[in-house]
């Protein structure tokens, strides 16, 4: 009897912010027209899987490299594994992802300059800031390059850590080129993928879209100004 | 909606290009890896004089030895609390302290450090009692065949066959780079096994067992080589 009427309550309630969403619901439309689709929940689960594969990658790495924290951590054959593994499945979301017409529309969008991806490059080296200066479509130039890029590097680091992962893989590789191939590169990554989280920390909205899927309509007519018109005339 | 995807073809495929290209460069490090790395390296010898910092010690490939354990902590020994164990099978089982050890006839052995993982450290000398003068203190009997070592890390392992263990430049090393070996470097006694790669040289050597065939070790049983032996790899991929 107890549990019947607490089931009731409860239905109440949650039956409740439904009936006021219905009810507001036209007049709630404005604020969600507001709001646009940036990611599909494919897209954000690749780039949530890749992530924390990288993350992993990049903090096993650190507790083999640096003297300091593997002294503090030890545990060498945990943390070689944790890194072999977390390496060799980056590219699985990717591949998954391509399952995702979604992501593939995506890919598209980020392998292609328009001539207004040069104009927001020429604006970057001139350290103009202002978004009326630096014309984007749904990806902004810098995102495009940091997307091949760091695609490449990755292939890169899977080949040269295979290599010494299996030893006498390819015998005309020396081991030691493909160590030194592969620590360079790992600078060269940390670098690039420390100043992608600072971007992301700079901008609560973009972060906002990775995590939601949805951004501000006004914060992509600003920061992505040729995104959106072409949207709109369909509309 | 289905002219959309066609419009954003458009342009120069730069996201493919950037993927290329940085293969290419992948290659190309590889191709010129040995050359850059001899440049690379002569450039961190000199700056490492100037470099008060350290942060040298960062940077790819340094010229110093890193710092490699199995397990989160490693006790720590000395003198008082030091023990070296010599069984298995052999006539006279022995346990040896730190200073029975250096009272011993030392032997120095000056060679190459080379790791697995690509570091090395040049001409660095040894100092300590030639494992083949412990064996033969203890007597080797007949069914013995290999050695077995076991650390006071209460995880790492290494082994040799009799053969390699007796060889001269085969160390139970007290010093290394002329100093009492530090408890980071497996002080303080480990194994210097010369020839072979430095996973042989076990770190905080605390036991000896002769045995009648190799059992391998920690990280043999993880993929490694049981033979470590330096010339087959490294040493002929530069000397190329």
């Amino acid at each position: 009897m107890r549990s019947t009427a607490g089931s009731t309550t409860r239905t109440g309630t949650a039956r409740r912010p439904d009936a006021t969403r219905g009810r507001t619901g036209p007049a709630r439309r404005p604020h969600r027209v507001d709001r646009v689709r940036r990611f599909s929940t494919a897209e954000r689960m690749v780039h949530r899987a890749t992530g924390w594969l990288m993350l992993a990658c990049l903090a096993s790495a650190a507790c083999l490299y640096f003297g300091p924290l593997a002294q503090l951590v030890g545990r060498r054959y945990l943390m070689v594994t944790i890194h072999e593994w977390s390496g060799i499945l980056l590219p699985l979301p990717f591949l998954l992802g391509l399952l995702s017409a979604e992501f593939r529309a995506d890919l598209r969008r980020l392998n292609r300059f328009a001539p207004y991806d040069r104009e927001w490059l020429r604006a970057a080296r001139r350290r103009r800031t202002e978004p009326g200066a630096r014309p984007a479509g749904k990806f902004n130039a810098g995102q495009k390059l940091y997307a091949g890029w760091i695609a490449g590097a990755v292939l890169v680091m899977a080949f040269t850590g295979l290599l010494m992962w299996f030893t006498g893989l390819l015998p005309s590789i020396s081991r030691t080129s493909a160590i030194f191939v592969h620590d360079v590169l790992a600078w060269a990554i940390a670098i690039v993928v420390i100043g992608h989280l600072c971007k992301a920390f700079q901008d609560p909205e973009s972060r906002r879209g990775m995590r939601t899927g949805y951004v501000r309509r006004s914060w992509a007519e600003r920061h992505h100004s040729r995104w959106l018109p072409r949207d709109r005339s369909d509309a | 909606m289905t002219g959309k995807p066609k419009r954003r073809a458009e342009g120069a495929p730069v996201g493919r290009r950037a993927v290329l290209g940085m293969l290419g460069a992948g290659a190309a490090g590889l191709a010129a890896a040995p050359y850059l790395q001899r440049g690379w390296e002569r450039f961190l010898a000199a700056a490492s004089e100037h470099d008060a910092t350290g942060l040298t010690g960062l940077l790819p490939n340094p010229g110093g030895f890193r710092y490699y354990s199995v397990v989160g902590s490693v006790p720590q020994k000395d003198e008082t609390t030091y023990e070296l164990r010599i069984d298995g099978l052999v006539d006279r089982p022995a346990t040896y302290t730190l200073g029975d050890l250096r009272a011993l006839p030392q032997t120095r052995v000056v060679h190459d450090v080379l790791c697995t993982d690509g570091w090395r450290v040049d001409r660095t000398p040894f100092e300590g009692v030639k494992l083949a003068d412990l064996l033969d203190a203890a007597g080797v009997r007949s069914p013995g065949a290999a050695v077995r070592f076991t650390c006071f890390d209460g995880a790492y392992t290494e082994s040799l066959t009799l053969e390699q263990a007796r060889r001269a430049d085969v160390l139970v090393a007290l010093t290394m780079q002329d100093a009492p070996i530090t408890h980071a470097h497996g002080g303080p006694v480990r194994l210097y096994v010369a020839p072979m790669y430095f996973y042989k040289s076990a770190k905080w050597l605390s036991g000896i067992s002769v045995t009648d065939k190799v059992v391998p070790g920690y990280w043999e049983e993880r993929g490694y080589a049981v033979d470590g032996w330096l010339d087959d790899a490294d040493r002929h991929g530069e000397a190329a």
